[in-house]
């Protein structure tokens, strides 16, 4: 037993390091893709104390829209722009008629509303879209759907062209939104707003134009979320668990780390993988992945309560 | 000059709000009047109410102190002017607030700070995790004049506060509350202001420290001619500052004038600097007396 669990998986690991890297490379692209997903939680959460339970169906109803318009005919990069385009209306609907009346009340009441608006996307897409599953339109989209072969270690390592193309993208859009929040007014004006609500105010930072950037923000990370897991598993309404993927993410990363969420992402993407190959299969009969996340960020939880990486609190005595 | 509140108006309000109009018997008051609030009242939580009706005006390159103890309503008069009530659930139910000649009632926070209002709230409220820098350069988030100008007067702000220039890199949050003070006041000047709204800057600050700030708002007023509308519970440092001196109790201006009579004024030196010609009074003394002044007003 002992032996099963602390010797027999790094034996196998050693023994063929081309199967090891293969599973960390699955693990990097469902990582990467939890990264982003909790980069937008972090970005809400930040700007508006607000837990936005919304994510997971954002990303169902960009999915939806891009597969939907090109159903009706209109070229697949039109798509793109249009599905932006609907995101950033969503994002400015939702401060206006959810935000903005809220504005004040107890944290908890802005969650319950978010929890509204999931139930709203769910019942709108399904008029709109209809309830059964689609498929990703990702030739249209120019997505390679190849797979390049590697050697390394005279083994083999299979590289789908999607999910390289997923993970340029992702990382991408997490260091675009990186330089964004570091060195841009938006961004800094965005940081500001995480920090101190007053003052923020106080030097002319408009609440509500920060919250419609951050909630377009949201949007354009669950397109493209939306994009490269539906070209996996298809588009439908179960990819709203991925958003719930990155709670985990998030615990272990800390609520408010931006840094937290990508490392905790790709932490979390890898560590999954090598547990469901290495422990899970062999000892517990696999479908590990389901849970594993969850029970890792209990444990860091009991350990550091805010999280590996959750901004240090600064307090002066 | 007509009061606000027309016929409605109460008598008291009427001699109150025309009182402040009077011109001040001071060199500074040739200059035109920025900002002028008229016999404002504030309710939080529409029950609580905090202002009884405050008068006020800040002329043009002028320092103006607002003092007053605890719970006088320095703080909820400046918010009240920079639009920060909102976020609080106050609310100015009477009155009018006029900067050059024109409402800025129920503005948003932003178009004033555009208008070149910007409040320093108290307690100094930097973005704990910006860097010192970053907190400056969050100041010019309303200007629209270009990089090159936002710089330059970065370059002023390390000018007047040659430490923060040495703590440019450092988290605001892990820097001292002098540093934080400078910090709050130069993130308000990088906005370009015509008046800030300083709210009680010597709070747990060293008296050096304290000189030291009020120093700074002194030479900023003088040479980039910057109004200042200060509260303070420090009475002997603003009014040693200051041109003109308001005095709050309990929601309602109780005295004002130049702040060289106020220094000099017996009831100011009793009551707010700890000092009085005649010794030791007895206490019963000293409660009639104040109930009179506050009838008086």
């Amino acid at each position: 037993m002992l032996n099963d669990i602390f010797v027999a998986p790094f034996v196998d690991m050693f023994a063929a390091p081309d199967f090891l890297m293969q599973v960390l490379w699955e693990g990097l692209v469902s990582g990467i893709l939890y990264a982003l997903i909790a980069l937008g939680f972090v970005l809400i959460y930040r700007s508006s104390r607000i837990f936005n339970f919304a994510q997971g169906i954002m990303v169902v109803f960009a999915a939806l829209t891009l597969v939907g318009l090109h159903a009706m005919g209109v070229p697949a990069w039109i798509c793109i722009l249009l599905t932006l385009g609907v995101m950033f209306v969503l994002a400015v609907v939702i401060e206006r008629v959810v935000l903005r009346p809220l504005v004040g009340q107890p944290d908890i009441i802005l969650f319950m509303a978010t929890i509204g608006i999931t139930l709203f996307l769910i019942g709108l897409g399904e008029i709109i879209f209809g309830g059964e599953n689609k498929v990703m339109i990702t030739e249209e989209l120019g997505i390679p759907t190849g797979s390049v072969l590697l050697e390394p270690f005279g083994g083999l390592l299979i590289l789908e062209q999607k999910d390289i193309t997923a993970v340029i993208v992702a990382a991408l859009l997490v260091v675009g939104l990186l330089i964004f929040l570091n060195k841009t007014r938006m961004g800094r004006a965005i940081r500001a707003l995480g920090d101190d609500h007053q003052a923020a105010l106080s030097v002319g930072i408009s609440l509500q134009t920060i919250w419609v950037l951050v909630w377009f923000i949201a949007g354009i990370i669950a397109l493209v979320t939306g994009i490269a897991w539906g070209a996996r598993a298809g588009v439908s309404f179960a990819l709203e668990v991925i958003a719930y993927k990155a709670l985990p993410v998030l615990m272990l990363g800390g609520l408010e780390s931006i840094t937290g969420a990508i490392i905790g992402g790709l932490m979390i993407g890898m560590l999954e993988k090598l547990f469901e190959i290495y422990w899970g299969q062999p000892l517990l009969g696999g479908n590990t992945e389901t849970w594993f996340a969850f029970v890792l960020a209990l444990i860091v939880l009991l350990f550091r309560p805010q999280g590996l990486f959750g901004e240090r609190i600064i307090e002066r005595v | 000059m007509p009061c606000p509140g027309g016929g409605a108006c109460r008598r008291r309000e009427i001699w109150n709000s025309c009182k402040r109009s009077k011109p001040m018997p001071d060199a500074e008051n040739t200059q035109e009047t920025l900002l002028e609030v008229n016999n404002i009242e504030v309710i939080y939580n529409h029950v609580i109410l905090v202002l009884k009706g405050v008068s006020l005006s800040v002329p043009k390159g002028g320092i103006t102190a607002l003092l007053g103890g605890n719970g006088a309503g320095k703080t909820t008069t400046l918010k009240a002017i920079s639009n920060l009530l909102h976020s609080e659930r106050g609310e100015v139910t009477k009155g009018s607030i006029i900067y050059r000649g024109e409402s800025v009632q129920d503005r948003d926070p932003a178009e004033l700070v555009r208008k070149g209002v910007i409040q320093v709230m108290e307690g100094r409220h930097c973005f704990q995790h910006l860097t010192v820098e970053e907190n400056l350069m969050t100041g010019a988030y309303t200007r629209r004049d270009g990089r090159a100008a936002v710089e330059r007067d970065l370059e002023m702000v390390y000018d007047y506060f040659p430490r923060l220039k040495e703590r440019r890199k450092s988290q605001a949050g892990y820097t001292s509350g002098g540093e934080q003070q400078m910090c709050a006041i130069g993130r308000a000047l990088m906005s370009r202001p015509e008046t800030i709204l300083l709210d009680e800057p010597s709070m747990g600050l060293a008296p050096q420290l304290v000189e030291q700030i009020f120093g700074i708002v002194k030479s900023v007023n003088e040479n980039e001619g910057v109004s200042f509308l200060l509260a303070e519970q420090n009475t002997n440092v603003a009014l040693r500052f200051a041109h003109y001196g308001y005095i709050l109790e309990s929601g309602r201006v109780v005295m004002d004038g130049p702040a060289a009579e106020l220094r000099e004024n017996p009831d100011v030196k009793e009551f707010y600097l700890g000092m009085s010609d005649e010794g030791r009074k007895s206490f019963r003394d000293v409660r009639s007396y104040r109930r009179r002044k506050r009838w008086l007003a």
